[in-house]
């Protein structure tokens, strides 16, 4: 079945009315100079049981090694519950809620996630979520440019966000006549007439814990407004941004897939984005309000859509008006079965072995600890090379960590390592005893 | 059938300008325009002191429907706006070339408002797009 409508003749028209003659002529922008991809070693068409062998044999060649990457995706503990009740169909197979009357169960749903993510960021409003953590920062920054009514235009951006988030960021605003700032976390008493926000990361990509008062309330000072950027699962422990300072922060925003999304090759995940009441007109995304229909019986709907695409056309405060409204479904159910108490738990107990694991490392010989910051689960050691090190660690069963070079050079040999509470003691245990064997053995040993 | 008082000027846009001293003078949304819009929910107002020029975008109007911008019909200084529309943005509604008004602007170029439709033009293109 043919899926594009236009017959030849349709086709011939246009191209003569665009006065050319060949439709790649259309794709001629595209430098010439990237790379194509060539397929000639995948055949052109097999049995889906060949399909599935070949997988399988690929799959098992692949070792699976206990992991202790982080950086930006987190591996927790996901009950079976969790996504039994995502794939009913009921949720799995609904569109959006355009239609109140036909959608109550998604609208309840994405209504009890805004109120369970504002109340863990200490803030009035949450949307029912963006695309992912990434660009859910860049929508938080076009969001504070108009806040700012576009007199201000520069954003403060430390170098110790997420390195990829800060490629997203830099694509969205390329032509939006936006400024990134690089900034050290430090107060400084320099004039920032221009600058419309400070990103501040909590923790940062490096696991580490920032001063969010005082930086939250040197921004205010300055007139300076705060975005968030944050673990949610930080959140159960740490202050809510809402509380940052004197003032709070004035938008949050983060990466949803701690809570109950499963780590994978690029997502699907989802972004979070919480603000003030008074900024909410300026808040991305969708929005379920609860209201009562003509009997007076509680019901909900998308509220303040005139911000929306579908409304407001050219003019809606952001052109994605999707929400990863199956994510959102997962995480709430999440969020439901732990309850506040179990966040906290998961969050202390993950921060705990991270804690013992970086004591531990701390003391073997040829591992020297980065940094001296308070940190959640994540940390930074130095190695005698670093790709050498992850080479070895991963012969012995481990992925240990992130290989910073790359994205930090200034770190040189600097390996983030994370570790959440599906780890065990004796897990940590022997991912020391292997490291301690690594060093010693100058990475020479071949197998073990 | 709205209305369209007849010592008032008008754009294509749907507000309408009132000469309230020399060279000031006060713009807001026509009846016909609050009757499309609906229950107007809230306003975005520009800034006292903004200068603008013919066809800038100066606020947002929001009904429970839609949105729709509001355009200065003059070039000049805005000098002052209607507060009262922050909480009660229906005045838009109930009394659009009274109580609804939007904001006044002292003009730099008076030969302007020359341009501008008087109400039987307006009120024909109002009936056109019926």
């Amino acid at each position: 079945m043919a899926f594009i409508p236009h017959t030849e003749a349709d086709i011939d028209a246009m191209l003569k009315e665009m006065d050319i003659t060949a439709v790649d002529t259309l794709f001629d922008e595209i430098p010439s100079t990237i790379p194509k991809a060539v397929y000639n070693h995948v055949c052109h068409s097999a049995p889906e049981l060949a399909v599935t062998q070949l997988m399988k044999q690929r799959a098992e060649q692949q070792p699976s090694l206990n992991s202790y990457l982080g950086a930006g995706a987190y591996h927790h503990f996901i009950p079976a519950c969790v996504w039994e009740l995502t794939s009913r169909g009921e949720f799995l197979t609904s569109y959006t809620p355009y239609q109140a009357e036909a959608s109550q169960g998604t609208l309840q749903l994405i209504y009890e996630y805004q109120t369970m993510m504002a109340s863990l960021m200490g803030m009035e409003i949450s949307n029912a979520s963006l695309y992912d953590g990434a660009t859910a920062l860049a929508e938080a920054v076009l969001m504070v440019v108009r806040i700012k009514k576009s007199k201000q235009k520069t954003i403060l951006v430390p170098k110790t966000i997420n390195p990829f988030y800060r490629e997203v960021l830099q694509t969205v605003i390329a032509h939006q006549e936006i400024t990134i700032k690089e900034f050290e976390l430090e107060l400084k008493a320099e004039n920032f007439s221009d600058v419309a926000a400070l990103i501040i990361p909590q923790p940062d990509f490096l696991g580490r814990l920032n001063d969010v008062d005082a930086l939250t309330n040197w921004a205010h000072a300055h007139q300076i407004l705060v975005i968030a950027l944050v673990n949610p699962m930080a959140m159960a422990l740490l202050k809510e941004p809402g509380a940052w300072g004197d003032t709070g922060a004035d938008i949050v925003c983060g990466e949803g897939q701690p809570f109950g999304i499963p780590v994978s090759s690029g997502g699907p995940y989802f972004g979070f984005m919480c603000c003030r009441k008074e900024h909410v007109r300026q808040l991305p995304g969708r929005l379920v309000g609860k209201t009562e229909d003509r009997d007076g019986k509680m019901g909900f709907t998308l509220t303040l859509q005139a911000r929306e695409q579908h409304i407001r056309r050219a003019k809606a405060n952001s052109n994605i008006c999707t929400n990863q409204g199956l994510m959102v479904t997962a995480a709430t159910i999440y969020m439901s079965v732990m309850g506040a108490t179990g966040l906290k738990r998961i969050a202390e107990h993950s921060h705990h072995l991270a804690r013992q694991l970086f004591h531990t490392l701390s003391t073997v010989e040829g591992i020297e600890p980065i940094f001296k910051t308070p940190f959640f689960h994540e940390f930074v050691i130095r190695v005698p090379n670093s790709q050498e090190f992850l080479r070895a660690m991963a012969k012995r069963g481990i992925q240990a960590g992130f290989d910073l070079m790359p994205y930090y050079p200034e770190l040189t040999n600097g390996i983030l390592v994370c570790v959440t509470e599906l780890k065990t003691r004796e897990d940590l245990k022997y991912y020391c005893e292997q490291a301690r064997l690594c060093l010693q053995e100058n990475y020479k040993a071949e197998t073990v | 059938m709205s209305q369209c008082p007849t010592q008032l000027r008008y754009t294509e846009t749907h507000e309408w300008v009132r000469e309230d001293e020399k060279d000031v003078v006060i713009v807001g949304i026509t009846d016909h325009a609050q009757s499309q819009l609906g229950e107007l929910v809230f306003v975005e107002l520009p800034e006292v002191g903004t200068v603008v020029e013919v066809g800038d975008e100066v606020g947002v109007i929001e009904s429970v429907k839609t949105a729709s911008d509001i355009y200065s019909p003059v070039s000049g200084k805005i000098i002052e706006i209607n507060e009262n529309l922050t909480e009660q943005p229906d005045l838009m509604n109930s009394e659009p070339y009274e109580s609804g008004w939007i904001f006044r602007v002292r003009l730099s170029n008076s030969e302007e408002l020359e341009e501008l439709l008087d109400a039987e033009t307006y009120a024909q293109n109002v009936r056109e797009d019926d």
